[in-house]
């Protein structure tokens, strides 16, 4: 499968450029967009941090507020990838139905696609780290590996439910809700230590773990706790193999179930 | 020698009516198929049909085959079959070589993106590389004629210069096997011959293309073999010349039996809404012989017996006769005063031989309309067939 998809790379580029330029096609402010979205999503998520220290009555750290921004967008990557690759395969009937090509390469390149919105929020991001003079530490180079399990784990997801959507329209409503509502279930605003005993609970979803990884890494500036980070990693790549086995497997219904 | 596309006792079945697609249908079937345990393609379940039933064929390399039949024959599943985007229920195939299709040639197109962006979609969508697209770009182009638009998005483009570029990526693919379906009649006639023209050039460099189409005249003229199927099996199988006509005449069989399942509830009778003073009671056609015949071959004599009923005294009727192929054209046209047959006036029953001779028609469906007319030609009296 892996093959065929690589033979298709070329495909795979295409949908995903595709997928960036209809995003920003006919909006005045166009590609400022990119930009523009995680300022507002990491404002968002400083109002509340803001409002919750003063609802306890405590002073407003700085390390908190960072922490949300440097978490908030790897959360909002992963939603929008998995919205757009749930509906990835329904929005392109047409090409399903009458165009042979491997059809992993729709979700694919969905969420290549945000992952191209994601780097750009991220280099936004840095911008504004480096004005806020936050510093730098070794652990840094592990993000690149936390983002890689990340995508890892929404392309496994995204390629599973893609599929069970195709055959069930029931299923996008079930991921709306639960996207919907998992920022509250998803150490994204708070942090999972806050828990204390219940913190396991958390970390056991996967996108908690890299979150917390990620923020340890960042902004803590201090090792990822291993057993949670290996955890998130088998997490990620089970999840992205069993989403590949089941896609190729109901992937020759697709275009008479559609 | 291995054949380009094999196609060897291939069944398909589809599902008629609407497909719940919902956990509350999932949930008893995902259980009873548990219990059961049968194999998935073995029979039909309720409400399916075999769409492709035993249906085998071979294309040798470099072959044009066509396939032809009615609506609903089978002949875009066994394109989506061999494209890969089906598979069979029972049966198997195989494929040697690149395989390319014409199906849906737009589908690949994203009205908000230009011409040149979805060339390269499109082109990739199809099978391409970049790096080739890259190369055929300029041909492409050329080939589209649309070299001012190429930066327009597509939502701006007519429907035939959006069909145009459709094929003109795809014509550029270069597959070892081309799947045809009933793309050809796109763009005006000067891109239309220019579509024949690359399919010919594309048979020469010795691609094997295997074209659906209802251009019987098209297929006639390119392929070396055509195969007829009806209601999903394979009908006839031969040159062209022997399954053209074979297929012609089961058109026009059918086409006879509508139109005279139409004529017998009427609806071709004139409305007229005072008394008729004259009414045609039978019109029949008869051969040289003076027999009662449906069908006669091309060259052959027809005679028409018209029986008539009129009840009040017409002076100087007018017959007229018009003999109307299948799909409404007037092929032949008579009235009786211009032949110089002028009858006096008619009352009560009377009968009304016309020799038409030979009509030198060509094959097709025809039924006579004829009408007696007052004379000013005001008041048609009666409309009846043969």
């Amino acid at each position: 499968m892996f093959k065929e998809i690589m033979k298709y790379r070329d495909l795979l580029f295409m949908l995903t450029f595709r997928d960036i330029r209809i995003r920003y096609k006919q909006a005045a402010m166009g590609f400022l967009w990119a930009i523009f979205m995680p300022i507002v999503a990491v404002a968002a998520g400083m109002i509340i941090k803001v409002a919750m220290a003063r609802v306890a009555g405590r002073e407003v750290e700085f390390l908190g507020i960072v922490s949300i921004a440097v978490k908030v967008l790897p959360w909002s990557f992963f939603i929008s990838a998995l919205r757009f690759a749930v509906q990835s395969l329904i929005g392109n009937a047409n090409l399903v139905t009458k165009i042979f090509f491997p059809r992993a390469v729709l979700p694919l390149a969905a969420i290549l696609a945000c992952l191209f919105d994601f780097s750009i929020a991220c280099v936004v991001l840095v911008v504004m780290l480096t004005l806020a003079k936050l510093g730098v530490s070794v652990y840094l180079f592990f993000v690149p590996l936390f983002i890689i399990m990340l995508f890892l784990l929404v392309s496994g997801m995204g390629l599973l439910l893609a599929a069970a959507n195709l055959f069930y329209r029931d299923v996008k409503y079930v991921v709306e809700v639960i996207l919907t509502f998992g920022i509250f279930f998803t150490p994204v605003l708070y942090e999972a230590k806050i828990f204390g005993k219940w913190e396991i609970l958390l970390l056991l979803n996967p996108v908690g773990s890299i979150l917390e990884s990620i923020n340890a890494a960042v902004v803590m500036k201090q090792m990822p706790d291993l057993f949670w980070l290996s955890y998130a990693g088998i997490m990620s790549v089970v999840v992205f193999f069993v989403g590949m086995h089941v896609f190729q497997k109901q992937e020759y219904k697709f275009a008479e179930n559609i | 020698m291995n054949n380009a596309i094999e196609f060897n006792h291939v069944w398909k079945k589809f599902k008629k009516g609407e497909k719940f697609n919902s956990i509350r249908d999932a949930v008893p079937n995902l259980v009873r198929s548990l219990i059961q345990r049968k194999p998935e393609s073995a029979s039909l379940e309720n409400q399916e049909f075999w769409a492709l039933k035993d249906v085998s064929f071979h294309v040798n390399p470099g072959e044009v085959v066509g396939v032809i039949g009615p609506n609903g024959a089978g002949k875009s599943t066994i394109l989506k079959l061999l494209s890969r985007i089906m598979l069979p229920n029972k049966g198997g195939m195989e494929l040697n070589g690149r395989v390319s299709a014409l199906i849906e040639v737009t589908a690949g197109f994203h009205p908000e993106l230009t011409g040149r962006e979805n060339v390269y979609l499109n082109g990739t969508i199809l099978g391409m590389k970049r790096k080739e697209i890259d190369e055929k770009f300029q041909e492409i182009l050329d080939f589209s004629g649309l070299e001012d638009f190429i930066d327009t998005p597509v939502k701006r483009y007519s429907s035939g210069m959006f069909s145009r570029l459709g094929f003109s990526v795809a014509a550029y693919v270069d597959p070892d096997i081309l799947l045809v379906d009933e793309v050809l009649a796109v763009g005006d006639i000067g891109f239309q011959a220019k579509c024949a023209q690359k399919m010919r050039e594309l048979l020469k460099s010795g691609t094997t293309i295997m074209l659906v189409s209802h251009q019987l005249a098209l297929v006639q003229s390119l392929c070396k073999r055509v195969v007829l199927l009806h209601k999903g099996e394979v009908q006839k199988e031969g040159t062209p010349y022997e399954v053209i006509p074979f297929y012609e005449n089961i058109i026009l069989q059918r086409q006879e039996e509508e139109l005279r399942k139409k004529l017998e509830k009427g609806d071709y009778k004139v409305k007229v809404k005072d008394e008729t003073p004259a009414e045609l009671s039978e019109v029949v056609c008869l051969n040289d012989q003076g027999e009662k015949k449906g069908s006669f071959q091309v060259h052959e004599p027809i005679s028409l017996e018209i029986i008539y009923n009129a009840k009040k005294k017409v002076d100087r009727p007018i017959f007229t006769i018009e003999i109307v192929r299948g799909d409404g054209v007037v092929c032949c046209s008579s009235e009786s005063r211009n032949d110089g047959c002028v009858l006096e006036q008619i009352e009560g029953e009377g009968k009304l031989k016309v020799r038409l001779g030979d009509l030198m028609l060509a094959p097709s469906v025809y039924w006579t309309r004829v009408t007696i007319w007052d004379k000013e030609l005001v008041h048609p009296k009666r409309v009846k067939k043969a």
